[in-house]
């Protein structure tokens, strides 16, 4: 049995507390956002956010995340899905397949928290999922444009 | 403010296509099919009338265009769209599309024609038949509006969904006239004259993709991703040896682990555990103790099969060739003579999704949901395997995660589905493999291994070219009908003499190019740009060499071989401005330049890199050139371009399958390393089509990307790189 905050929203799995959180997320609770690439932390596809931080939920056991821990799964990470960095993304239109793209969006999107202006050496060090459509020269693209949108999104508000 | 924003048209998404398949049904027109999906519930929106089986219109002037063929990522779907449109002369914001199952396709006598997507064919080999498609229903619209108001159709404008007539100044939506369509005689497709490209306002523009906002927030269901009610779970192993069988397992060592259900024998070569779960099936089957017959194989290894191929290199039958003059004695009498020997290894396709396949049968039932880059070859091992008849069969479209040439022609993974799904009447169980045994369990890129010689004369110039492939069959695997009076010509692909798929640019005096067939253990089969990757290797990297043996710059000493190929050096051409050639570099970079066709288009390439004194490479730009004929959508064509290139460099740094015992040893991402964003170069696609043919795009350009790389290295250190990947060459 675990008790978790993914979302938003506490909830109890009864699962053996050695499953990867990716397969609770999956199986468990239901969200498919998150997806299976590898199951050695190799390949970003399971990104998600744990209190702020991109993690690879393939190789984080159930048993070792808090209750108070705060997931954000893609399907959590903005209401109306129109986060900055998924905007970004449709205007550049980075998917291919699609099948590593919430990896890829969860990653941007703590980058982007952390380092709000990033450089292209920020993003090489950040962005290091996997993507075999290879669209990588579109996510540099949108991460940038997302930066900007952001930081224009601020200064609207006043600051 | 926001400079972004998400197209509000591109939510339309999988429910759309219920609807409209609904509402075709519902309305008894031409097609009475029902086409059911099972993902989510249908949504009565306003009811699509049919005008023909490419396109059905709703009253809100929503143009539902079909398409047969699989998406994979590859933009096919929106490609297709974009021609069917143009020809619809509709209104592109209200463009939505719904996907044809296999068994629609075979009840309606395969309507929409052959549904494979492989061999970049998505759009050259539909693309006559779809925009006629389209232009009959606007044909039909127009007839419609014209009896209405009894005016000749010759006197009726359309733009935009909207038909005009000027003189009484009455219009009339497609939407509103849909029904009325609908009920006239079609004109026959062939009568209908298609537009000229020149005049193309929705094809030819670089729109975005149909079918991007439900990959931005997780929503986009994948087969893996399927959630049916009751559904199992499969995980499966297949004796690690090809070849060799499953002899025992020791259930009872698994007895009473959480959520077991069985374990299967698949067929005599593996075994699955099936659970409530997948995670919870993998781990029973990683606890089952497994005992496999691993057969004669087991002592095969990547030294054995190296054996074989340099056999192949010198032996005295061939298994095909092309030739022209005598190149040996040419090359015998040359003044200067060149020689190298090239080798490749085996490959892993490595989708993103790894394969899986959801089955359910019943006792007159079957039905499938697969990612497939065939959906009727599923539907035909659905069939097979469950032994219920065709018309009794269904398989559920879903869009892939990567095919990249794994999901077409073997099924594999469907077959293993339906055989676990028997223990499990009317319960659909979803068989996952891990990413292990999808390395283990390919249909690799075939090893091979080639010699190269050549001959210049005084001058320079080449008058002698011997090429000698010795390599595993693809055909031999899969095809054996491709292969005739033991000849196999598909894979001295991108060599032919004749126009056509994939002609080699260059006229060679005296040219031979053979064939040696040598086949392993190791099951092969197509991978993005299939035997175009190998030869493009061997023959442009060979060019390099013979052109600096030769004194010559390696751009002008091509030009002067391919005189009679102004396709092929138009490409080259186009590469080499747009890539700097002959400008000059920031120090210590260096440039390499390709040239080779597949898939009915010319591809080039120019790369620029850099060597460390310490051996590290980095590629800091690659320009590549493509003529495919047509350019239905030139931002999709460099999307698939900018993707070729992290293909192939994946393929070109890192890429190998090794065979050990029999068996393969790089087994997940930490072995078998795949291309980062920090080291995509910065790619620069030029799109110059010639509109005087169809060629592919999803895979040309991929056999230029690795000798545009070696070609570059090759310059910056003096030394040829013959065999792949770098990271077991030395570049010091
Ligand atoms: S699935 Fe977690 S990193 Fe690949
Ligand atoms: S878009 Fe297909 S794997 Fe990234």
């Amino acid at each position: 049995m675990a008790k978790l905050n993914i979302n938003g929203t506490v909830r109890d799995v009864a699962v053996e507390p050695d499953t990867p959180l990716l397969w609770v997320i999956r199986e468990h609770v239901g969200l498919t956002g998150t997806k299976y690439g590898c199951g050695v932390a190799q390949c970003g596809a399971c990104s998600v956010h744990i209190n702020d931080e991109v993690q690879r939920s393939c190789s984080i056991a159930v048993g070792d995340v808090k209750p108070t821990d705060m997931i954000v799964t893609i399907e959590g990470l903005w209401v109306g899905s129109s986060h900055p960095v998924q905007k970004a993304w449709a205007a550049v239109d980075v998917p291919q397949c699609g099948y590593c793209q919430s990896g890829q969006i969860m990653a941007a999107a703590a980058l982007l928290k952390k380092t709000p202006r990033p450089t292209d050496g920020d993003i090489d060090a950040a962005m290091t999922n996997i993507c075999r459509c290879g669209t990588y020269q579109r996510i540099r693209q949108a991460v940038h444009l997302a930066a900007d949108a952001g930081t224009t999104g601020r200064r609207a508000q006043g600051g | 403010m926001q400079s972004v924003v998400i197209a509000k048209r591109t939510k339309l998404s999988r429910r759309d296509f219920i609807v409209g398949s609904a509402a075709v049904a519902g309305g008894g027109l031409a097609l009475g099919m029902n086409v059911p999906f099972g993902i989510r519930p249908a949504q009565a929106q306003g009811a699509a009338t049919e005008v023909n089986i490419w396109v059905a219109i709703k009253p809100d002037d929503t143009c539902v265009i079909r398409v047969a063929r699989s998406e994979m990522g590859q933009g096919t779907l929106t490609g297709l769209a974009q021609l069917v449109a143009e020809e619809l002369e509709c209104d592109w914001n209200k463009v939505t599309t719904e996907g044809i199952t296999p068994a629609r396709n075979l009840a309606s006598k395969r309507a929409w024609g052959e549904m494979g997507t492989g061999g970049s064919r998505g759009i050259r080999t539909s693309e006559d038949y779809v925009r006629r498609g389209g232009a009959a229903a606007r044909v039909m619209l127009l007839q419609a509006a014209a009896e209405q108001w009894n005016v000749p159709a010759g006197d009726l404008a359309v733009s935009d969904g909207v038909i005009t007539h000027a003189a009484s100044k009455r219009s009339i939506r497609y939407g509103e006239i849909a029904a009325a369509a609908a009920k006239l005689t079609p004109p026959d497709p062939k009568s209908i004259k298609l537009k000229d490209p020149k005049s193309w306002k929705i094809a030819g523009q670089p729109l975005k993709r149909l079918d991007t906002a439900d990959k931005l927030d997780g929503s986009k269901v994948f087969a893996i991703d399927l959630k049916l009610p009751g559904m199992l779970n499969a995980a499966i192993k297949d004796c690690p040896v090809f070849g060799g069988k499953l002899k025992s397992y020791d259930e009872s060592k698994i007895a009473g682990m959480p959520g077991v259900k069985k374990v299967v024998r698949v067929k005599d070569t593996a075994v699955a555990v099936v659970a409530d779960t997948w995670w919870r099936a993998r781990k029973a089957l990683d606890a089952l103790p497994i005992v496999w017959d691993e057969g004669p194989n087991a002592s095969q290894s990547s030294a054995t099969i190296a054996g074989m191929l340099q056999d192949g290199l010198n032996a005295s039958a061939t298994n095909g060739d092309r030739r022209n003059g005598d190149a040996p004695k040419a090359i015998a009498e040359a003044a200067t003579k060149i020689e190298a020997v090239y080798a490749t290894p085996f490959l892993a396709h490595a989708c993103m999704e790894v394969m899986n396949c959801t089955v359910k049968l019943s006792a007159d039932r079957a039905e499938a949901w697969v990612p497939t880059q065939n959906l009727e070859a599923s539907l035909a091992a659905l069939s097979e395997t469950s032994g219920i008849p065709l018309d009794k069969c269904e398989v559920h479209r879903i869009d892939l995660g990567g095919g990249f040439g794994r999901r077409g022609g073997t099924q594999d993974f469907v077959h293993q589905a339906v055989e676990i799904a028997k223990a499990f009447p009317d319960v659909p169980v979803k068989l996952i493999w891990s990413r292990e045994e999808d390395q283990a369990h390919d249909f690799y890129r075939p090893i091979s291994q080639c010699k190269l010689s050549a001959g210049l004369d005084a001058g320079g110039n080449l008058v002698g070219l011997h090429v000698r492939v010795s390599g595993q069959s693809i055909n031999a695997m899969l095809n054996p009908k491709g292969i005739l009076d033991g000849k196999d010509m598909r894979q001295l692909q991108g060599y032919s003499a004749t126009p056509g798929d994939a002609q080699l640019g260059y006229s060679v005096p005296n040219l031979l190019i053979e064939y040696a067939m040598r086949n392993t253990h190791v099951p092969v089969g197509p991978w993005r740009g299939v035997n175009t990757n190998q030869n493009g290797v061997y023959m442009e990297c060979f060019m390099d060499e013979v052109a600096k043996a030769a004194g010559k710059d390696p751009l002008e000493f091509r030009r002067a071989l391919m005189k009679d190929f102004p396709k092929h050096l138009a490409v080259l051409n186009a590469a080499a401005e747009k890539g700097d050639w002959g400008k000059p570099l920031p120090a210590g970079v260096h440039r390499g330049i390709a040239q080779f066709m597949g898939y009915g288009s010319y591809s080039a390439a120019t790369a620029e890199v850099s060597v460390s004194a310490q051996g590290k490479l980095k590629i800091h730009r690659m320009v590549l050139a493509l003529n495919c004929g047509h350019a239905v959508n030139p931002g999709q064509i460099a999307a698939q371009v900018e993707g070729s290139v992290a293909y192939g460099l994946s393929a070109t740094l890192y890429g190998e399958m090794p065979v050990e015992n029999g068996r393969m040893t790089s087994l997940n991402f930490d072995s078998y390393e795949i291309l980062r964003l920090a080291e995509m170069p910065k790619v620069e696609t030029v799109v110059v089509p010639t509109y005087d043919f169809w060629g592919g795009v999803g895979e040309p350009t991929i056999c230029v990307v690795a000798p545009a790389v070696l070609n570059a290295i090759f310059a910056a250190t003096g030394k040829p790189v013959r065999s792949l990947p770098l990271k077991n060459v030395k570049l010091t």
